[in-house]
Protein backbone atom coordinates (compact mmCIF):
# COMPACT_ATOMS: atom_id res chain seq x y z
CA UNK A 1 0.00 0.00 0.00
CA UNK A 2 1.09 3.53 -1.08
CA UNK A 3 1.17 5.92 1.79
CA UNK A 4 -1.80 7.42 0.65
CA UNK A 5 -3.74 4.48 0.76
CA UNK A 6 -2.17 3.95 4.50
CA UNK A 7 -3.54 7.46 5.47
CA UNK A 8 -7.27 6.84 3.95
CA UNK A 9 -7.46 3.10 5.21
CA UNK A 10 -6.79 4.19 8.78
CA UNK A 11 -9.77 6.99 8.71
CA UNK A 12 -12.36 4.60 7.52
CA UNK A 13 -11.36 2.20 9.95
CA UNK A 14 -10.69 3.93 12.92
CA UNK A 15 -13.09 7.43 12.02
CA UNK A 16 -15.39 5.19 10.00
CA UNK A 17 -18.71 6.56 12.53
CA UNK A 18 -18.00 9.95 12.43
CA UNK A 19 -17.43 10.56 8.54
CA UNK A 20 -20.83 8.76 7.92
CA UNK A 21 -22.16 11.60 10.81
CA UNK A 22 -19.92 13.96 8.98
CA UNK A 23 -21.24 12.95 5.33
CA UNK A 24 -24.88 12.26 5.98
CA UNK A 25 -24.88 16.20 7.73
CA UNK A 26 -23.24 17.19 4.72
CA UNK A 27 -25.90 15.61 2.72
CA UNK A 28 -28.58 17.90 4.72
CA UNK A 29 -27.08 20.80 5.26
CA UNK A 30 -25.63 21.49 1.33
CA UNK A 31 -29.96 21.30 0.60
CA UNK A 32 -29.58 19.72 -2.88
CA UNK A 33 -31.28 16.58 -1.75
CA UNK A 34 -34.55 17.09 0.18
CA UNK A 35 -34.67 16.26 3.77
CA UNK A 36 -37.69 13.77 3.23
CA UNK A 37 -35.10 11.50 1.02
CA UNK A 38 -32.21 11.57 3.51
CA UNK A 39 -33.96 8.97 5.19
CA UNK A 40 -32.98 5.22 6.43
CA UNK A 41 -32.24 4.31 2.99
CA UNK A 42 -29.65 7.29 2.26
CA UNK A 43 -27.86 6.19 5.51
CA UNK A 44 -27.65 2.09 4.42
CA UNK A 45 -26.53 3.60 1.43
CA UNK A 46 -23.53 5.31 2.22
CA UNK A 47 -22.59 2.88 5.18
CA UNK A 48 -22.17 0.40 2.38
CA UNK A 49 -20.38 2.72 -0.25
CA UNK A 50 -18.02 3.39 2.86
CA UNK A 51 -17.34 -0.27 3.38
CA UNK A 52 -16.77 -0.78 -0.42
CA UNK A 53 -14.62 2.23 -0.19
CA UNK A 54 -12.45 0.70 2.31
CA UNK A 55 -12.14 -2.74 0.81
CA UNK A 56 -11.01 -1.01 -2.38
CA UNK A 57 -8.22 1.06 -0.77
CA UNK A 58 -7.05 -2.02 1.27
CA UNK A 59 -6.51 -3.55 -2.03
CA UNK A 60 -4.50 -0.73 -3.57
CA UNK A 61 -6.48 -0.29 -6.08
CA UNK A 62 -5.94 2.88 -8.17
CA UNK A 63 -8.55 5.52 -8.96
CA UNK A 64 -7.84 5.54 -12.68
CA UNK A 65 -9.02 1.84 -13.22
CA UNK A 66 -12.29 2.50 -11.12
CA UNK A 67 -14.46 1.46 -14.21
CA UNK A 68 -13.21 -2.65 -14.48
CA UNK A 69 -10.30 -2.96 -12.11
CA UNK A 70 -11.57 -6.31 -9.84
CA UNK A 71 -11.31 -4.40 -6.15
CA UNK A 72 -13.83 -1.67 -6.93
CA UNK A 73 -16.33 -4.39 -8.10
CA UNK A 74 -18.32 -4.11 -4.62
CA UNK A 75 -18.19 -0.35 -4.93
CA UNK A 76 -19.21 0.00 -8.37
CA UNK A 77 -22.29 -2.28 -7.52
CA UNK A 78 -23.35 -0.35 -4.51
CA UNK A 79 -23.13 2.67 -6.82
CA UNK A 80 -25.40 1.15 -9.36
CA UNK A 81 -27.90 0.46 -7.40
CA UNK A 82 -28.29 3.75 -5.80
CA UNK A 83 -27.97 5.04 -9.32
CA UNK A 84 -31.03 2.74 -10.71
CA UNK A 85 -33.14 3.61 -7.40
CA UNK A 86 -32.85 7.74 -7.83
CA UNK A 87 -33.48 7.45 -11.55
CA UNK A 88 -36.42 5.17 -10.92
CA UNK A 89 -37.72 8.27 -8.24
CA UNK A 90 -36.94 11.17 -10.26
CA UNK A 91 -34.12 12.39 -8.70
CA UNK A 92 -32.00 14.66 -10.88
CA UNK A 93 -28.85 13.76 -12.13
CA UNK A 94 -27.08 16.72 -9.80
CA UNK A 95 -28.64 15.27 -6.73
CA UNK A 96 -27.23 11.86 -7.65
CA UNK A 97 -23.81 13.27 -8.35
CA UNK A 98 -23.80 15.35 -5.19
CA UNK A 99 -24.42 12.20 -2.46
CA UNK A 100 -20.86 11.07 -3.49
CA UNK A 101 -19.36 14.41 -3.69
CA UNK A 102 -20.59 15.58 -0.06
CA UNK A 103 -18.01 12.45 0.95
CA UNK A 104 -15.10 15.02 0.23
CA UNK A 105 -15.27 17.46 2.88
CA UNK A 106 -15.74 14.55 5.72
CA UNK A 107 -12.40 13.09 4.69
CA UNK A 108 -10.72 16.43 3.56
CA UNK A 109 -11.23 17.48 7.32
CA UNK A 110 -10.18 13.87 8.94
CA UNK A 111 -6.74 14.44 6.30
CA UNK A 112 -6.42 17.44 7.68
CA UNK A 113 -6.16 16.77 11.11
CA UNK A 114 -4.14 13.29 10.86
CA UNK A 115 -1.44 15.07 8.57
CA UNK A 116 -1.38 18.59 8.88
CA UNK A 117 2.20 18.36 9.66
CA UNK A 118 2.78 16.96 7.06
CA UNK A 119 2.14 18.99 4.14
CA UNK A 120 3.61 16.90 1.02
CA UNK A 121 1.49 13.75 2.57
CA UNK A 122 -1.37 15.82 3.01
CA UNK A 123 -1.63 17.18 -0.36
CA UNK A 124 -0.82 14.13 -1.77
CA UNK A 125 -3.54 11.92 0.27
CA UNK A 126 -5.94 14.74 -0.44
CA UNK A 127 -5.29 14.44 -4.49
CA UNK A 128 -5.79 10.88 -4.74
CA UNK A 129 -8.80 11.04 -2.10
CA UNK A 130 -10.06 13.55 -4.41
CA UNK A 131 -9.69 11.61 -7.66
CA UNK A 132 -11.21 8.47 -6.23
CA UNK A 133 -14.54 10.32 -4.93
CA UNK A 134 -14.85 12.22 -8.67
CA UNK A 135 -14.13 9.28 -10.61
CA UNK A 136 -17.25 7.93 -8.27
CA UNK A 137 -19.33 10.71 -8.78
CA UNK A 138 -18.92 9.99 -12.68
CA UNK A 139 -19.21 6.68 -12.70
CA UNK A 140 -22.73 7.13 -10.71
CA UNK A 141 -23.67 9.88 -13.13
CA UNK A 142 -23.24 7.70 -16.26
CA UNK A 143 -24.95 4.35 -14.70
CA UNK A 144 -27.47 7.05 -13.67
CA UNK A 145 -27.96 8.09 -16.98
CA UNK A 146 -28.20 4.78 -18.91
CA UNK A 147 -31.08 3.78 -16.32
CA UNK A 148 -32.63 6.91 -17.98
CA UNK A 149 -32.38 6.61 -21.43
CA UNK A 150 -33.36 2.92 -21.16
CA UNK A 151 -36.99 4.01 -19.20
CA UNK A 152 -37.11 6.44 -22.32
CA UNK A 153 -35.93 3.51 -24.91
CA UNK A 154 -39.01 1.60 -23.80
CA UNK A 155 -41.44 4.04 -23.61
CA UNK A 156 -40.39 4.85 -26.97
CA UNK A 157 -41.29 1.23 -28.10
CA UNK A 158 -44.72 1.24 -26.23
CA UNK A 159 -45.63 4.43 -27.76
CA UNK A 160 -44.93 3.51 -31.24
CA UNK A 161 -46.93 0.19 -30.90
CA UNK A 162 -49.75 1.90 -29.24
CA UNK A 163 -50.00 4.93 -31.42
CA UNK A 164 -50.96 2.39 -34.59
CA UNK A 165 -54.28 0.22 -34.39
CA UNK A 166 -55.56 -0.83 -37.57
CA UNK A 167 -59.44 -0.86 -36.68
CA UNK A 168 -62.53 -2.53 -39.04
CA UNK A 169 -65.11 -0.01 -39.63
CA UNK A 170 -67.22 -2.39 -41.73
CA UNK A 171 -67.24 -5.25 -43.27
CA UNK A 172 -64.13 -4.59 -46.32
CA UNK A 173 -63.21 -1.52 -44.64
CA UNK A 174 -60.54 -0.56 -42.21
CA UNK A 175 -59.23 2.33 -40.74
CA UNK A 176 -56.00 3.38 -39.24
CA UNK A 177 -56.38 6.56 -36.93
CA UNK A 178 -52.96 8.33 -36.81
CA UNK A 179 -52.14 9.73 -33.78
CA UNK A 180 -48.44 11.81 -33.53
CA UNK A 181 -45.51 12.90 -35.77
CA UNK A 182 -45.50 10.87 -38.77
CA UNK A 183 -41.32 9.84 -39.25
CA UNK A 184 -39.95 7.13 -41.49
CA UNK A 185 -40.23 4.46 -38.73
CA UNK A 186 -43.91 4.98 -37.73
CA UNK A 187 -44.74 5.35 -41.15
CA UNK A 188 -42.99 1.60 -42.01
CA UNK A 189 -44.56 0.25 -39.37
CA UNK A 190 -48.02 1.45 -40.00
CA UNK A 191 -47.48 0.17 -43.72
CA UNK A 192 -46.66 -2.70 -42.71
CA UNK A 193 -49.61 -3.62 -39.98
CA UNK A 194 -52.15 -1.84 -42.36
CA UNK A 195 -51.11 -4.42 -45.76
CA UNK A 196 -50.90 -7.35 -43.48
CA UNK A 197 -54.33 -6.44 -41.95
CA UNK A 198 -55.68 -6.05 -45.80
CA UNK A 199 -54.45 -9.56 -46.62
CA UNK A 200 -56.16 -11.18 -43.54
CA UNK A 201 -59.39 -9.66 -44.27
CA UNK A 202 -59.35 -9.22 -47.63
CA UNK A 203 -60.78 -5.22 -47.07
CA UNK A 204 -60.74 -3.50 -50.40
CA UNK A 205 -60.73 -0.02 -48.52
CA UNK A 206 -58.60 1.41 -46.37
CA UNK A 207 -58.99 4.39 -44.75
CA UNK A 208 -56.03 6.91 -43.09
CA UNK A 209 -57.17 9.34 -40.65
CA UNK A 210 -54.44 12.06 -39.86
CA UNK A 211 -56.68 14.04 -37.63
CA UNK A 212 -54.15 13.56 -34.50
CA UNK A 213 -51.16 14.25 -37.00
CA UNK A 214 -50.00 17.81 -35.72
CA UNK A 215 -48.57 19.21 -38.89
CA UNK A 216 -48.13 18.18 -42.31
CA UNK A 217 -44.99 18.80 -44.30
CA UNK A 218 -43.46 17.37 -47.27
CA UNK A 219 -41.35 14.52 -45.82
CA UNK A 220 -44.50 13.91 -44.28
CA UNK A 221 -46.74 14.11 -47.71
CA UNK A 222 -44.19 11.65 -49.06
CA UNK A 223 -44.68 9.22 -46.58
CA UNK A 224 -48.50 9.25 -47.06
CA UNK A 225 -48.02 8.94 -50.77
CA UNK A 226 -46.05 5.69 -49.83
CA UNK A 227 -48.52 4.34 -47.95
CA UNK A 228 -51.15 5.03 -50.81
CA UNK A 229 -49.18 3.55 -53.55
CA UNK A 230 -48.25 0.19 -51.48
CA UNK A 231 -52.31 0.08 -51.03
CA UNK A 232 -53.19 0.58 -54.66
CA UNK A 233 -50.38 -2.31 -55.49
CA UNK A 234 -51.92 -4.78 -53.08
CA UNK A 235 -55.32 -4.18 -55.16
CA UNK A 236 -57.06 -2.45 -52.36
CA UNK A 237 -58.06 1.58 -52.33
CA UNK A 238 -57.27 4.62 -50.21
CA UNK A 239 -59.22 7.20 -48.14
CA UNK A 240 -57.10 9.66 -46.61
CA UNK A 241 -59.59 11.88 -44.06
CA UNK A 242 -59.29 14.22 -41.12
CA UNK A 243 -57.89 17.01 -43.01
CA UNK A 244 -57.89 20.04 -41.28
CA UNK A 245 -57.96 23.45 -43.02
CA UNK A 246 -54.88 24.65 -41.83
CA UNK A 247 -53.49 21.27 -42.90
CA UNK A 248 -54.99 22.20 -46.22
CA UNK A 249 -53.94 24.92 -46.86
CA UNK A 250 -49.91 24.35 -45.83
CA UNK A 251 -50.36 20.99 -48.62
CA UNK A 252 -51.62 23.62 -50.80
CA UNK A 253 -48.28 26.46 -50.03
CA UNK A 254 -46.21 23.39 -50.40
CA UNK A 255 -47.30 22.62 -53.61
CA UNK A 256 -47.68 18.90 -52.75
CA UNK A 257 -49.52 17.02 -55.16
CA UNK A 258 -51.74 14.84 -53.80
CA UNK A 259 -53.89 14.16 -57.06
CA UNK A 260 -55.17 10.45 -57.66
CA UNK A 261 -55.31 10.37 -53.71
CA UNK A 262 -59.10 10.62 -52.50
CA UNK A 263 -59.17 13.06 -49.58
CA UNK A 264 -62.36 14.08 -46.78
CA UNK A 265 -62.34 16.40 -44.10
CA UNK A 266 -63.57 13.62 -41.33
CA UNK A 267 -63.70 9.96 -41.08
CA UNK A 268 -67.32 10.22 -41.37
CA UNK A 269 -67.13 11.37 -44.96
CA UNK A 270 -65.12 8.79 -45.58
CA UNK A 271 -66.63 5.79 -44.39
CA UNK A 272 -69.82 6.96 -46.25
CA UNK A 273 -67.58 7.07 -49.41
CA UNK A 274 -66.25 3.81 -48.81
CA UNK A 275 -69.95 1.76 -47.97
CA UNK A 276 -71.56 3.69 -50.98
CA UNK A 277 -68.50 2.09 -53.17
CA UNK A 278 -69.15 -0.75 -51.45
CA UNK A 279 -72.59 -0.75 -52.57
CA UNK A 280 -73.83 -0.10 -49.26
CA UNK A 281 -76.71 2.28 -48.60
CA UNK A 282 -77.72 3.79 -45.40
CA UNK A 283 -81.26 4.29 -44.70
CA UNK A 284 -83.39 5.49 -41.78
CA UNK A 285 -86.67 3.68 -41.23
CA UNK A 286 -89.31 6.37 -40.33
CA UNK A 287 -90.68 5.41 -36.38
CA UNK B 1 -34.70 -22.27 -69.35
CA UNK B 2 -37.86 -22.16 -67.29
CA UNK B 3 -40.90 -20.92 -68.84
CA UNK B 4 -44.33 -19.49 -67.03
CA UNK B 5 -47.41 -21.22 -68.62
CA UNK B 6 -50.11 -19.38 -69.52
CA UNK B 7 -53.38 -20.36 -69.59
CA UNK B 8 -56.59 -19.51 -71.39
CA UNK B 9 -59.95 -19.18 -69.81
CA UNK B 10 -62.65 -17.91 -72.33
CA UNK B 11 -61.18 -14.81 -73.31
CA UNK B 12 -59.25 -14.00 -70.71
CA UNK B 13 -55.11 -15.23 -70.21
CA UNK B 14 -54.42 -16.77 -66.68
CA UNK B 15 -50.83 -16.07 -65.79
CA UNK B 16 -49.54 -17.43 -62.07
CA UNK B 17 -46.52 -16.98 -61.32
CA UNK B 18 -45.28 -19.67 -58.63
CA UNK B 19 -41.44 -19.63 -58.33
CA UNK B 20 -39.26 -16.48 -57.70
CA UNK B 21 -38.65 -14.93 -61.44
CA UNK B 22 -35.19 -14.87 -63.15
CA UNK B 23 -34.54 -12.28 -65.61
CA UNK B 24 -34.78 -14.41 -68.51
CA UNK B 25 -37.82 -15.94 -67.16
CA UNK B 26 -39.37 -12.61 -67.23
CA UNK B 27 -38.17 -11.29 -70.48
CA UNK B 28 -39.69 -15.27 -71.53
CA UNK B 29 -42.75 -14.53 -70.31
CA UNK B 30 -43.19 -11.02 -71.63
CA UNK B 31 -42.40 -12.52 -75.62
CA UNK B 32 -44.68 -15.56 -75.17
CA UNK B 33 -47.72 -13.43 -73.36
CA UNK B 34 -47.38 -10.77 -76.19
CA UNK B 35 -47.55 -13.93 -78.73
CA UNK B 36 -50.45 -15.43 -77.21
CA UNK B 37 -52.31 -12.27 -76.95
CA UNK B 38 -52.02 -11.83 -80.73
CA UNK B 39 -53.12 -15.66 -81.18
CA UNK B 40 -56.24 -15.62 -78.75
CA UNK B 41 -57.61 -11.91 -78.73
CA UNK B 42 -58.19 -12.23 -75.48
CA UNK B 43 -59.42 -8.85 -73.81
CA UNK B 44 -57.94 -9.34 -70.41
CA UNK B 45 -54.72 -10.58 -68.75
CA UNK B 46 -54.28 -11.86 -64.66
CA UNK B 47 -51.25 -12.14 -63.30
CA UNK B 48 -51.25 -13.98 -59.94
CA UNK B 49 -48.24 -12.72 -58.22
CA UNK B 50 -49.20 -13.96 -54.81
CA UNK B 51 -46.54 -16.91 -53.94
CA UNK B 52 -44.07 -14.09 -55.35
CA UNK B 53 -41.62 -13.25 -52.59
CA UNK B 54 -38.51 -11.29 -53.79
CA UNK B 55 -38.79 -8.30 -56.43
CA UNK B 56 -36.17 -6.44 -57.92
CA UNK B 57 -36.54 -3.35 -59.89
CA UNK B 58 -36.08 -5.14 -63.15
CA UNK B 59 -39.26 -7.43 -62.97
CA UNK B 60 -41.06 -4.47 -61.06
CA UNK B 61 -40.59 -3.00 -64.36
CA UNK B 62 -41.41 -5.79 -66.32
CA UNK B 63 -45.06 -6.08 -64.92
CA UNK B 64 -45.50 -2.08 -65.85
CA UNK B 65 -43.94 -3.58 -69.46
CA UNK B 66 -46.50 -6.67 -69.74
CA UNK B 67 -49.48 -4.05 -69.21
CA UNK B 68 -48.13 -1.91 -71.45
CA UNK B 69 -47.79 -4.05 -74.25
CA UNK B 70 -51.12 -5.66 -73.42
CA UNK B 71 -52.49 -2.49 -73.51
CA UNK B 72 -51.56 -1.60 -77.09
CA UNK B 73 -52.54 -5.32 -78.03
CA UNK B 74 -56.48 -4.49 -76.73
CA UNK B 75 -56.63 -6.07 -73.53
CA UNK B 76 -56.60 -5.19 -69.89
CA UNK B 77 -54.27 -6.28 -67.23
CA UNK B 78 -54.80 -7.08 -63.74
CA UNK B 79 -52.05 -7.57 -61.14
CA UNK B 80 -53.60 -9.73 -58.15
CA UNK B 81 -52.40 -11.00 -54.50
CA UNK B 82 -49.31 -9.09 -54.22
CA UNK B 83 -47.84 -9.52 -50.69
CA UNK B 84 -47.26 -6.72 -48.45
CA UNK B 85 -43.75 -7.24 -48.55
CA UNK B 86 -42.82 -6.94 -52.26
CA UNK B 87 -45.91 -4.07 -52.23
CA UNK B 88 -43.18 -2.08 -49.71
CA UNK B 89 -40.21 -2.90 -51.81
CA UNK B 90 -41.72 -1.20 -55.10
CA UNK B 91 -42.94 1.53 -53.52
CA UNK B 92 -39.31 2.36 -51.94
CA UNK B 93 -37.84 0.99 -55.45
CA UNK B 94 -39.99 4.36 -56.56
CA UNK B 95 -41.78 1.87 -59.11
CA UNK B 96 -45.72 2.72 -58.57
CA UNK B 97 -46.86 1.15 -61.16
CA UNK B 98 -49.03 3.85 -62.55
CA UNK B 99 -51.44 2.54 -65.28
CA UNK B 100 -51.43 -1.32 -63.67
CA UNK B 101 -54.45 -2.35 -62.28
CA UNK B 102 -54.10 -4.02 -59.57
CA UNK B 103 -56.71 -6.66 -57.18
CA UNK B 104 -56.20 -8.50 -53.67
CA UNK B 105 -57.26 -11.75 -55.22
CA UNK B 106 -57.66 -14.23 -58.15
CA UNK B 107 -61.54 -13.68 -57.63
CA UNK B 108 -61.62 -9.95 -57.53
CA UNK B 109 -59.11 -9.61 -60.27
CA UNK B 110 -61.45 -12.04 -62.87
CA UNK B 111 -64.23 -9.71 -61.32
CA UNK B 112 -62.52 -6.82 -62.48
CA UNK B 113 -61.79 -8.02 -65.67
CA UNK B 114 -65.46 -9.18 -66.31
CA UNK B 115 -66.59 -5.64 -65.61
CA UNK B 116 -63.86 -4.23 -68.22
CA UNK B 117 -64.88 -6.31 -70.63
CA UNK B 118 -68.88 -5.30 -70.60
CA UNK B 119 -67.57 -1.74 -70.39
CA UNK B 120 -65.92 -2.24 -73.57
CA UNK B 121 -68.84 -3.84 -75.84
CA UNK B 122 -70.88 -1.08 -74.19
CA UNK B 123 -68.26 1.16 -76.35
CA UNK B 124 -68.52 -0.40 -79.00
CA UNK B 125 -72.10 -0.92 -79.36
CA UNK B 126 -72.41 2.28 -77.93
Amino acid sequence: MTQDHIAIDEILTAQHDDVLKDWLAELTTSGRSSGAALGTASRTEAQDLLGALREGVRANAGADRFEDAAPWERARGVLETLSRTRAAKGSNAGETSQFVLSLKKPLFARLQQRLGKEPDRLVGAIWSVSELVDRMAQFTVSTFQRSREEVINRQQEELLELSTPVVKLWDGVLAVPMIGTLDSSRTQLVMESLLQRIVDTGSEIAIIDITGVPTVDTLVAQHLLKTVTAIRLMGADCIISGVRPQIAQTIVHLGIDLTGITTKASLADALALALKRSGYVVTRPKS
Amino acid sequence: MQRIPILQMGKCLLVTIQVDLQDQTALALQDDLSAKIEATGAHGVLIDISALEIVDSFIGRMLAGISGIARVLDATTVVVGMQPAVAITLVELGLSLEGVRTALNVERGMQMLRDAAVEDSRDATG
